[in-house]
């Protein structure tokens, strides 16, 4: 079918070229001009929405967009929407889909204007308003729809971080801004994203799965009854949507929170689109990390770690490539610091470990010394893989102008250093530990040249800092050494490392009774 | 709908009052709305007369002034600080500094805040006691504020001792002499505290066993299989 496509054919490419469009490098954007492969674009993408074809939107979506944008679109927009409209009976909801397509190219191409960032905010509020009322009746590629969620988050971000530099602003574009000040406006963007987990009613719909009543990751989420995939999908998307701007904005007891009905433990409609499931991790894990829960940001980054390094040989052609090496470098980095703060190797597959050492690994070691230059490392090795904080409130106007664009990641920041303090002596602790079986308390105090008092206070935050309470009074250990103290007399427990022959043996059984089944039909022929 | 709501927990004794369920109910309908602002800060006002506490509620307030600073109200922050302080040794005091602005953190009463933070989270509990002794005006504000420190000092301890000596409880929790006797009699009585003497020096206090102060208990999660995993060999038990 895509042979069928006219820009498929390299030949039509120079002809178009050549009678339009003689000097593309020089000759001014002119969003009216339409050329024949996006007419043709456009006319096959409307047809396969209304056919419900989402293999064909699909392949669209994903190759022909690409590869149209790089032939025609490489530093100019894509041509207007009015100019396209007539091409598609001027659809309403096609040209919103349209629109967003046009604004996340230009914004990955080029660079928006204020303006061009208002605008891309009012088309997302048509958008999601459409969704929301209900009369969206398509079945759109969950690709596309997680695009749309992320973009949405990306594009808010971008704007928190553009208006936050105010020194060097126009008149004019402070004059844009508090006209537009509705624009990007941190309660929209979560009330939309919370109005979409609502209405979709995802989380009723994930609960009703659970018990068999309802059929949605065993679908991926599409409709094959007839119905459209768009609500639900972008509902449950959004609620990483949401996860991610809590975390943005250091909220990450919320952002925890707002995920809670998707089950990370398992893969789901979140791992069907490889960057959903690398933002979906990515902002858990480091959450955890936050919350001092690191045995969870382990062992999920090193899970991940372990997909993305088995993969990623499939995705090099993806236009995610880049973002995905990126946020695979930049998980390793946020695994050195939990492993630094919470030393349980075991916790991670080899294939990741080797990795880790090859990358981190010198790091690693300096970052066990708790001197300046271990700050220095957590401090570059966080401030290279935190999530882009914002800070969400409008400037004041009436105030001289100043960037306030770095407040937020220097807050986290700072906390976070503050927290790596606190655990400083532990790890000078956990190495004398390491070789007693039995130790008083005098002696490792003269070990470690401090007084009685400070050891047992050291010995107390070891505990606490390694024991996480939940709201409901559960305590979780993230300890990787056990020890108790007897008066004067502390007793260290060796941790056993108890292989897992529950498991093993449960893979042979199922294994065998196939061979069986299999040696029954051989039989019967 | 079927949304989850968090009820308020109890801070030591109390019981949850008639108008915490609607404010509980405008933050889980409805979290990012700015006109609940007034609610929520008559909430933590609640929280504080009547010895309740809601993460989530001050959670949400804290982020309605992170988008509207000029909301803020320093009283009220600063309540919602001691009640976080009260929690531990839940992360709720980090997770409420990480909203607030660092020019507000530098300024009082919050750097003596983050101060007595500092001593709970690395165990200083006798620094911790002088220092609030100190403060007394930011504290005191809070009812329950003492026993709920008390009781996460017993906690880190039962996370660490099998037998504690007398001096080191009688530093953690800021009580002595005859006040510590009395103490440690109910304690004997209802949670199974034992006492004992120590080697010619003093009485020990034998806290109960738990998996933590006595890794045996251990439950060994290496060998239990989840019921889930069990059910995929079925067909082939049955």
């Amino acid at each position: 079918m895509a042979a069928s496509y006219d820009y498929e054919d390299p030949s039509h490419y120079d002809t178009d070229s050549i009678t339009h469009r003689p000097q593309q490098d020089q000759q001014p954007y002119d969003p009216t001009f339409v050329p024949d492969s996006v007419k043709t674009f456009v006319v096959h993408l409307y047809r396969h929405i209304r056919e419900k074809n989402v293999y064909e939107i699909h392949q669209m979506y994903e190759g022909s967009f690409q590869k149209l944008s790089d032939r025609l679109f490489k530093d100019t927009p894509w041509p207007s929407v009015e100019a396209v409209a007539p091409y598609v009976d001027h659809d309403h909801v096609f040209c919103l889909l349209y629109k967003e397509m046009w604004f996340r190219h230009l914004y990955a191409r080029l660079s928006p204007t204020p303006k061009q960032r208002i605008d891309s905010w009012d088309n997302y509020c048509s958008l999601f308003q459409v969704v929301l009322h209900g009369v969206v009746n398509m079945q759109l590629p969950n690709q596309w729809l997680w695009d749309m969620v992320d973009e949405f988050v990306y594009q808010f971000q971008s704007f928190c971080q553009y208006r936050a530099k105010m020194k060097n602003k126009s008149e004019q574009e402070i004059a844009l801004l508090r006209q537009y000040d509705q624009a990007w406006n941190v309660y929209g963007v979560l009330n939309f994203l919370q109005a979409l987990v609502e209405k979709s009613m995802i989380s009723q719909i994930l609960e009703q799965e659970k018990e068999g009543l309802e059929q949605f990751t065993a679908t991926d989420g599409y409709d094959y009854n007839g119905g459209s995939n768009v609500l639900k999908v972008l509902g449950y998307f959004s609620m990483v949507g949401l996860l991610r701007v809590h975390c943005l904005l250091g909220d990450y007891h919320t952002g925890l929170k707002c995920l809670k009905p998707i089950d990370i433990s398992q893969s789901g409609v979140y791992t069907s689109v490889i960057g959903s499931h690398i933002t979906t991790i990515y902002h858990y894990g480091f959450a955890n990390l936050m919350l001092r829960r690191y045995v969870e940001a382990i062992r999920e980054f090193s899970k991940i770690l372990l997909y993305i390094f088995k993969t990623k040989q499939y995705h090099q052609k993806s236009p995610q490539y880049e973002q995905i090496l990126k946020k695979n470098e930049q998980m390793y980095a946020l695994l050195a610091i939990s492993l630094s703060l919470c030393p349980q190797v075991k916790l991670v597959t080899e294939d990741v470990n080797t990795q880790l050492r090859e990358k981190y690994g010198d790091k690693m070691i300096k970052m066990q010394r708790y001197d300046d230059e271990a700050y220095a490392l957590y401090d570059e090795l966080f401030s290279y893989a935190c999530p882009k904080f914002i800070t969400p409130s409008a400037p004041v106007y009436e105030e001289p102008l100043v960037n306030y664009n770095q407040d937020a990641y220097r807050l986290q920041l700072k906390l976070f250093l503050y927290e790596v303090k606190q655990q400083q002596l532990l790890s000078g602790v956990r190495t004398f530990l390491k070789l007693y079986s039995t130790i008083s308390i005098g002696k490792l105090a003269s070990y470690m040249e401090v007084d009685e008092p400070t050891v047992r206070s050291i010995l107390m935050t070891y505990k606490h800092k390694t024991h996480v309470v939940d709201g409901d009074g559960k305590v979780t250990s993230n300890a990787d050494i056990d020890f108790y103290i007897n008066d004067d007399t502390i007793h260290v427990v060796e941790s056993k490392t108890t292989k897992r022959y529950g498991d093993y043996f449960m893979r042979q059984i199922i294994k065998l009774e196939e061979i069986i089944s299999d040696m029954d039909r051989v039989k019967l022929d | 709908m079927a949304r989850e709501r968090e009820n308020p927990k109890p801070q030591q004794q109390q019981s949850p009052s008639s108008i915490s369920y609607t404010v509980e109910e405008l933050v889980a309908v409805n979290p990012y709305n700015p006109d609940i602002l007034p609610d929520l800060e008559n909430y933590v006002n609640e929280q504080v007369s009547s010895q309740t506490y809601s993460l989530n509620a001050n959670l949400c307030l804290l982020r309605l002034y992170q988008f509207e600073p000029e909301r803020m109200s320093t009283q009220i922050v600063s309540r919602i600080l001691v009640k976080a302080l009260m929690a531990m040794p839940a992360p709720d005091f980090s997770l409420c500094l990480f909203l607030i602005p660092e020019r507000v953190q530098m300024e009082e009463p919050f750097k003596t805040l983050i101060v007595l933070s500092h001593y709970l989270e690395t165990t200083r509990f006798r620094q911790f006691w002088d220092e609030a002794a100190k403060n007394r005006s930011v504290v005191e504000v809070v009812p329950g504020f003492e026993q709920a420190i008390q009781a996460y000092a017993i906690h880190v301890l039962s996370l660490t001792y099998q037998k504690v000596p007398r001096p080191v409880l009688a530093e953690a929790i800021n009580v002595e002499g005859l006040s510590l006797d009395k103490f440690l009699e109910h304690q004997v009585t209802n949670c199974g505290w034992v006492l004992e003497k120590s080697q010619g020096r003093g009485q020990l206090v034998v806290l109960p066993r738990n998996e933590f102060n006595q890794p045996e208990l251990k439950k060994s999660s290496a060998d239990s299989i989840p019921l889930e995993h069990i059910t995929r060999i079925f067909p082939v038990l049955g």
